[in-house]
């Protein structure tokens, strides 16, 4: 597995190596190792319960893997988690803000937990950036959708993450409304020093806005690379057709490398 | 510990009572009803006991330190259970927050929720039933302190219940201070106790703390001794209380239970 395209910093925001997640009898991410690196976009693309969500939360800390370690920057997750997720963020369509305070009440209570300095002047950057003056007031359980989505992205950037884990960030998004986030998220990795991890369902949002996608299947990485080139590379139009195939393919086909 | 991320979870409750009514009234409401039930059961028994035996000071008082001890304990569930109610977890806990500064601000914030119930009852039971607290003179503060770090010690122990069981258990630490009462000799001397009840009552710290106050009432030597007991057991209750929760906070991060909490799956 090679990167489509080179970061711009050698130094990777994230490192995943080796890792793995049983319960029971399921083997839920099996044996997985990618990099992100700064001003990079990586889409984790893959069927429902294709271990998507089991890898952001390990990568998070709410969930400890059975094996491999996790790093982001030079932290580990495992033995320095404060450290390492004080330079993380994420937003996730599952993971909503306290429905019962104010925007402006969210973004401080955890603006105070990520420590952030110069708290206030923060959260009026970020409720401008997002358009979010008019709700500052207004309780999150009464926003819509994608003003919920504004809010939950506005939080993931109050500490200016090194990595921002993004789980479906445009799923409950209207075309317009998805597509400013998407200009926003864009804007974020070119401009700043930030490595994205972008889950989606939607593949031309993932060939639009990812320099790299990573395929997932049953736990396991089946295959990386540019978007754009994979489709031509693999025979078939476009990224839904290949994400179509991989998702349909049964896993004895797949002990062959990765391209 | 930081002091920015305790003061977040702070001010996140105070957001919250500070919006809401709801919140607000049983922080005084409740207490002040129950200072006004017993002080009007106090005065009657006075006026037709016999036994000359001033029962403002010792059921009422007996009431007013159980409920100081009940409200700490509770406010520091109600605090944990707002994000098990608002589903936070995940959000809460995939930042730098530690376990350490979680359940200081949890405890701070109960204290101070604490504190408004206790100046509530404490006017109520001065002003219209003349009970006066200084008459247990330098032993007041002993047993204000064993009292609200053992509500502390169980607070921290409940809220690590609900986290291990599911929400649907938070309907199993509501109960636990009426569970505690009969052992704790709120009303009663100890000696009135069976011997298995005594094993038990000698583990808790309330009950050296209403041991201690009748026999001040009753004119004797404050026991030192026994509420200096108290206040280390109170505090080793702490500590054991805080490696518990850390304790099940490990083991949800282990088998995933944060991120699918609203599932209740007690594996």
């Amino acid at each position: 597995m090679s990167p489509a395209r080179a970061p711009a910093d050698a130094t990777p925001v994230l490192s995943v190596q080796h890792l793995s997640k049983s319960y029971a009898r399921l083997l839920a991410v099996d044996d997985v190792c990618f990099r992100i690196g700064r001003r990079e976009i990586v889409g984790l693309l893959g069927p429902n319960g294709a271990g998507k969500t089991t890898i952001i939360n390990t990568i998070l800390g709410v969930l400890a893997p059975t094996a491999g370690s996790i790093r982001i920057g030079s932290f580990d997750v495992a033995r320095q988690r404060a450290a390492a997720l004080a330079r993380t963020n994420f937003a996730a369509v599952y993971a909503t803000l306290p429905g019962n305070l104010t925007v402006r009440q969210n973004l401080r209570f955890f603006g105070l937990i990520y420590a952030v300095r110069n708290l206030s002047a923060r959260v009026e950057a970020l409720l401008e950036q997002f358009d979010l003056r008019a709700l500052r007031d207004t309780k999150c359980g009464v926003l819509s959708s994608g003003e919920q989505t504004r809010v939950s992205l506005a939080k993931a950037l109050l500490n200016s993450p090194d990595l921002l884990l993004l789980d479906e960030p445009t799923a409950s998004l209207d075309p317009a409304a998805a597509q400013t986030i998407r200009g926003h998220i864009r804007a974020l990795a070119q401009q700043g020093d930030c490595g994205i991890l972008w889950t989606s369902h939607n593949m031309y949002e993932v060939e639009a806005v990812c320099d790299r996608v990573l395929f997932l299947s049953r736990g396991a990485l089946l295959l990386e690379g540019d978007p754009k080139q994979l489709p031509g590379a693999h025979g078939v139009r476009n990224l839904e057709e290949l994400f179509i195939r991989l998702a349909r393919e049964p896993l004895t086909q797949r002990d062959g490398p990765a391209a | 510990m930081k002091l920015q991320p305790i003061g977040g979870i702070v001010l996140r409750q105070w957001f919250l009572i500070r919006g809401s009514p709801v919140r607000m009234l049983p922080m005084f409401a409740w207490v002040a009803i129950d200072i006004v039930l017993w002080g009007f059961i106090t005065r009657y028994l006075n006026s037709v006991s016999l036994a000359g035996i001033n029962f403002v000071s010792t059921l009422l008082g007996a009431v007013l330190l159980w409920d100081l001890f009940t409200r700490v304990m509770q406010g520091i569930t109600t605090a944990f259970l707002e994000d098990v109610w608002s589903r936070n977890f995940l959000n809460l806990f995939a930042t730098p927050l530690r376990i350490s500064e979680y359940v200081t601000g949890l405890v701070l914030t109960s204290l101070a929720t604490s504190t408004v119930g206790l100046v509530t009852m404490l006017l109520l039971a001065t002003v219209f039933f003349g009970l006066s607290y200084f008459a247990l003179g330098a032993v007041l503060i002993p047993v204000l302190l064993v009292l609200s770090a053992f509500g502390i010690a169980l607070g921290i122990l409940a809220s690590a219940l609900v986290l291990r069981l599911g929400p649907a258990s938070e309907w199993l630490v509501w109960p636990l201070p009426a569970l505690l009462s009969p052992f704790a000799c709120v009303f009663y001397p100890l000696s009135v106790l069976p011997h298995w009840m005594r094993a038990v009552a000698y583990a808790l710290p309330p009950s050296y703390v209403f041991e201690g106050m009748r026999t001040v009432l009753g004119g004797r030597v404050p026991p030192m001794a026994p509420l200096l007991y108290a206040t280390v057991l109170s505090f080793a209750y702490i500590v054991l209380a805080a490696y518990g929760f850390s304790r099940v906070y490990r083991y949800a991060v282990r088998r995933g239970l944060l991120a699918r909490y609203s599932a209740e799956t007690v594996s």
